[in-house]
């Protein structure tokens, strides 16, 4: 069994999760306290990945990282990336396609929060960073860990997105959900199998952990 | 001396409501806020502490401008050195009570406040406790020490001490009033107790539908008619049963029930529910000591 698609999702999802937690926590901050008007977009659009059929997703990523294509070119010319058949291409289309699994839990952890803890920091002198960082980030922990979890096994799941931008390329863009489909095409399905009982169980693990953290199991054994 | 002179719309469920007032506090000074839910106490707390933002008005703190609309300026809240205690505490649960208060200092501030406080407001055995096991009004200590630590010119309460029971009520008074004197503070407290403000107050202010309709002593404003050897209570009308010839009305004043007979034309006008003072001009008192 070739171990590298299990390799190269675990990679994908480990890089797409730091990312993700990076630019989700000052999105969801914004979403929990904006009075801007513009608010029912940004949500529309954060949570459009939960309803859209990740082919979609996909194709347009396809459409517009091509570097037949204007902002494709772009890219290309000014950035040297090539974003259509590559790794980095997998990384921006699961940070795309994760988005309201790590900003979903994190918004709902600051809109939970008692407003006064917020202000009473800020009364104390405190700055928004500080006040975020010191205080409202360590009372959401639960949150954070759900956030991460969650985009983490979410990313291990992509399969549409994938197929449509990064094809099936070993080593590059063949990710384990790809190869399971890849190997039933060529009725390998010892390998299938094999591939499946993998992601299944380590899945499986990894909510779990979540959930005994987040219900205080591993507190009470203590 | 801290001016404030403050107009704000605001849209409550009772329907809009201006706030509209224009007070001085002297240098240590008590002041107290009194009135019904929704008379504007809060949010003249929280325009003063910069956390809401008023239509227009100005703010002017010991000769520094926290706010003016014509010369637009608005310090942010980080910037007023004031003190805010919440009514729900608002201590953070991922700090412990003296990391609560050592979170409060600022850069290079002499760590010394902290244990001071905490030997002041008698914390000692709670330092190293979580928030979240301490009971009401050791919550509400903690709150008040923590505010202080940056030794602010004005302290802010927010009806601090309505979710206490009676005893703990009474050692919390002491200990505001003990650090309103120690640290020189300049003070506004938000109370709906008679006998609280009596006690703390050196000024009152009563606000209705966010206008002030009384301000002066606390004495004078709630015991203007009494006199030598005259007593008065005030109360809320629990029943009233009518008789033959006269009228049976029983008062709760405070926690006690006072039963009171009066003649059925001024039984008439009474309703159940309805406050009401009963006075009495000359009476023999018979006064016994409780312990």
């Amino acid at each position: 069994m070739d171990w590298n698609p299990l390799i190269l999702t675990f990679k994908l999802a480990f890089i797409t999760t730091v990312l993700l937690f990076i630019i989700s926590i000052p999105l969801a901050y914004w979403m929990a306290y904006t009075k801007s008007k513009i608010k029912p977009v940004m949500e529309t659009l954060v949570s459009m990945p939960l309803v859209l059929p990740p082919t979609v997703l996909g194709f347009y990523l396809l459409i517009a990282f091509s570097p037949s294509n204007a902002f494709g070119s772009w890219l290309d010319a000014w950035l040297g990336l090539k974003l259509v058949f590559s790794f980095e291409g997998l990384v921006i289309a699961s940070i795309l396609y994760s988005l309201p699994f790590m900003v979903h839990p994190i918004q709902s952890g600051f809109t939970h929060l008692s407003p006064t803890l917020k202000e009473a920091s800020y009364v104390l002198g405190k700055s928004k960073f500080k006040t975020l960082n010191k205080v409202l980030l360590p009372n959401i922990k639960p949150s954070l860990l759900t956030g991460i979890v969650l985009s983490f096994a979410h990313t291990v799941g992509e399969f549409g997105v994938i197929l449509m931008i990064g094809g099936n390329i070993p080593g590059k863009t063949k990710v384990a959900s790809i190869a399971i489909y890849d190997e039933v095409e060529s009725l390998n399905y010892t390998v299938a199998n094999n591939y499946s009982m993998i992601l299944f169980a380590i899945t499986f693990f990894i909510l779990l952990i979540v959930y005994l953290l987040n219900g205080g199991y591993l507190k009470k054994i203590k | 001396m801290i001016d404030i002179s403050i107009n704000k719309k605001l849209r409550s469920n009772s329907g809009n409501m201006n706030l509209d007032v224009d007070f001085d506090i002297s240098n240590g000074e008590l002041l107290t806020l009194y009135g019904k839910s929704g008379a504007g106490k809060t949010t003249i707390l929280k325009i003063i502490a910069g956390l809401l933002k008023p239509d227009g008005g100005r703010i002017v703190v010991n000769g520094k401008t926290w706010f003016d609309d014509k010369k637009r300026i608005d310090l942010p809240t980080q910037k007023r050195n004031l003190g805010f205690v919440f009514q729900e505490y608002s201590l953070f649960p991922n700090m412990s009570v003296k990391e609560n208060l050592t979170f409060a200092l600022t850069k290079g501030q002499d760590k010394k406040i902290v244990s001071d406080l905490i030997e002041i407001i008698d914390l000692g055995d709670l330092q190293n406790r979580n928030p979240n096991t301490l009971s009401g009004g050791q919550k509400q200590r903690v709150s008040l020490a923590r505010t202080l630590v940056q030794r602010p010119e004005l302290l802010l309460l927010d009806e601090p001490l309505s979710a206490l029971d009676d005893e703990m009520r009474i050692r919390l008074q002491q200990y505001i009033l003990r650090v309103h004197h120690e640290f020189n503070l300049t003070t506004i407290l938000i109370s709906h107790d008679v006998s609280e403000i009596i006690k703390m107050a050196d000024c009152l202010m009563e606000l209705d539908h966010g206008k002030i309709v009384n301000m002066g002593k606390p004495k004078e404003l709630f015991i203007q008619s009494a006199k030598n050897d005259g007593i008065e209570f005030s109360g809320e009308i629990i029943s009233i049963e009518t008789r033959n010839s006269d009228a049976k009305v029983t008062v709760l004043i405070g926690r006690d029930l006072m039963h009171i007979t009066i003649d059925l034309e001024l039984a008439s006008k009474l309703m159940l529910g309805e406050k009401i003072i009963i006075s009495s001009e000359r009476f023999d008192p018979v006064i016994k000591k409780i312990n």
